[in-house]
């Protein structure tokens, strides 16, 4: 670069506007797609913000994914090197070794198996919505509908009893905290790896046709990657999710010319469900990945070591991308979005977190049409201190 | 228009079955992108073009 490099930023994270992204992104990314960033552990690295940088960076295989080769962006992050290497988690892995999981796992979640799901997924969406109606408003969207949902849907997948749901809710809130200690978070993850380990033995013995017994059958993966997937896949499968219906319907209750289109015109669904997806952009640090050699990004050169955080939520917001694009607009056409991330760690689970989603908010919505918030927008508690972003509670009447 | 896709580099997120149906499917083994229209018809080609764009692993290419 000829032009003088701006100073090193950190990553914000506290937000103005609980629908936009955190602090001067937008700012940042009109000064340019890439600039220096320092790191909780000084490092002076990257912060991506522009779409097609970001893009570029995801998809190219010279940077690193794995754990101990990345700085942490916020100093809270340190604490996943408490996680250094777990067999099977994938998502921490580079090619060959990710490929080889993640192959085994992609039959799994293509488009077709995900639709074959829908009545089970309405069956379950269904059943909420009638317990939350014979409980009376008001009631916590959160506790009743948006997390019960995909955690009953991957429990099922996965062939997990949901009768333990408090034990790995619990272990997942721990490991999704920003605020969790390391010590916290080791013992987290040992706590849900033995669980998930306990589970493996048993149906060696006794296969269900779940998915776990299906990585069983395989013959091609030990117990310990099977259970460093299945944790994986639990955790991913149902936090975010989560954040999305609930998050998702409180930008709706906010919009309500839309919340009232989707919920009259349900051909409405798929174009809203990428739009929220674009537009609120849950997965809100990172991803980051380390260079391993010298590369060029648009002009930018990143050098072997050096890490390069991308702001999914700024490349979402990119006007060279998408017009007005801090309008919500659950009509235009929002795909090629990068919330699922981009390259070979693209969002393994985005096929079923469509289809929960698009089952979900009109669900909702149709049941109760006089839905509303049944707190001042003060007291909603947004989850900044969250590796997903979202709301911890959101109180509803109607 | 002819379709090439590289199923070493495809990951099965199924971007193009979304994108282009009646094109693309995934294989019921391992997911990958399986092509059911190598040469499309003119009515599909701009689905096709934003499939390739959408693509995440850049397995999809056309001539
Ligand atoms: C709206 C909901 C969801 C969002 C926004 C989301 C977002 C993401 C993102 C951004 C990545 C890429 C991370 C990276 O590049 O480092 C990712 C990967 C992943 N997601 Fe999701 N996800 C969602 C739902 C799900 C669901 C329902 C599952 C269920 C299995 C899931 C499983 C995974 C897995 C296994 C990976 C790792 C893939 C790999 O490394 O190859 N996700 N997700
Ligand atoms: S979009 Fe690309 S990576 Fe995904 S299934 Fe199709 S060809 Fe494979």
């Amino acid at each position: 670069m000829t032009n003088a490099m701006p100073e090193p930023v950190t990553l914000p994270l506290s937000r103005e506007e609980p629908f936009d992204p955190p602090g001067d992104l937008g700012r940042w990314r009109e000064e340019g797609p890439i600039r220096p960033m320092l790191y909780a552990d000084d490092h002076v690295g990257w912060l991506a913000t522009g779409y097609s940088a970001v893009r570029a960076v995801l998809a190219d295989p010279r940077f690193s994914t794995e754990t101990t080769r990345l700085h942490p962006p916020i100093s809270q992050r340190a604490r996943l090197q408490a996680l250094a290497k777990l067999p099977g988690f994938f998502i921490r892995e580079d090619p060959p070794e990710h490929t080889r999981l993640r192959r085994l796992l992609t039959g799994q979640f293509t488009v077709r198996r995900m639709r074959q799901l829908e009545p089970r997924i309405e069956k379950i969406t269904a059943d909420r919505l009638d317990a939350m109606e014979r409980e009376g408003a008001p009631a916590d969207l959160v506790r009743e509908f948006a997390l019960p949902i995909p955690s009953l849907v991957i429990c099922e997948l996965l062939g997990v009893p949901y009768g333990d749901h408090e034990r790995f809710q619990r272990d997942s809130t721990t490991l999704l905290s920003l605020e969790s200690s390391i010590e916290q978070v080791r013992e987290a993850m040992e706590d849900l790896l033995d669980y998930i380990r306990g589970l493996v033995v048993r149906k060696r013995a006794e296969p269900g046709d779940d998915l776990i017994s299906g990585l069983i059958a395989t013959g091609r993966l030990t117990d310990v990657e099977i259970a460093g997937a299945s944790v994986l896949m639990l955790i991913a499968g149902h936090e975010t999710t989560a954040n999305m219906l609930a998050l998702g319907t409180y930008t709706l209750l906010k919009n309500p010319a839309q919340l009232a289109a989707l919920r009259d015109d349900p051909s409405l669904a798929d174009a809203a469900v990428e739009e929220l997806l674009r537009y609120l952009t849950i997965v809100h640090i990172g991803p980051v990945r380390t260079a391993m050699e010298d590369v060029e990004i648009e002009g930018y050169t990143i050098r072997a070591g050096e890490s390069v955080t991308l702001s999914l939520g700024a490349a979402n917001r990119d006007p060279e991308r998408f017009d007005s694009p801090d309008t919500l607009d659950i009509t235009r056409q929002a795909t090629g979005h990068v919330s699922f991330g981009h390259g070979v760690h693209q969002c393994l689970g985005q096929q079923l977190a469509r289809i929960e989603m698009r089952i979900g908010y009109p669900a909702l919505l149709r049941r109760f049409p006089g839905l509303r918030l049944a707190t001042p927008d003060e007291e909603v508690a947004m989850r900044s201190n969250m590796a997903i972003y979202g709301v911890h509670r959101l109180p509803v009447a109607w | 228009m002819r379709i090439k896709a590289d199923t070493d580099v495809c990951i099965g997120a199924g971007m193009c079955v979304l994108t282009a149906a009646d094109v693309f499917d995934q294989s019921e083994e391992d997911g990958t992108v399986v092509v059911l229209l190598p040469e499309p018809p003119a009515d599909k080609e701009g689905a096709v073009r934003r499939a390739v764009q959408v693509c995440p692993s850049g397995a999809l290419s056309i001539s």
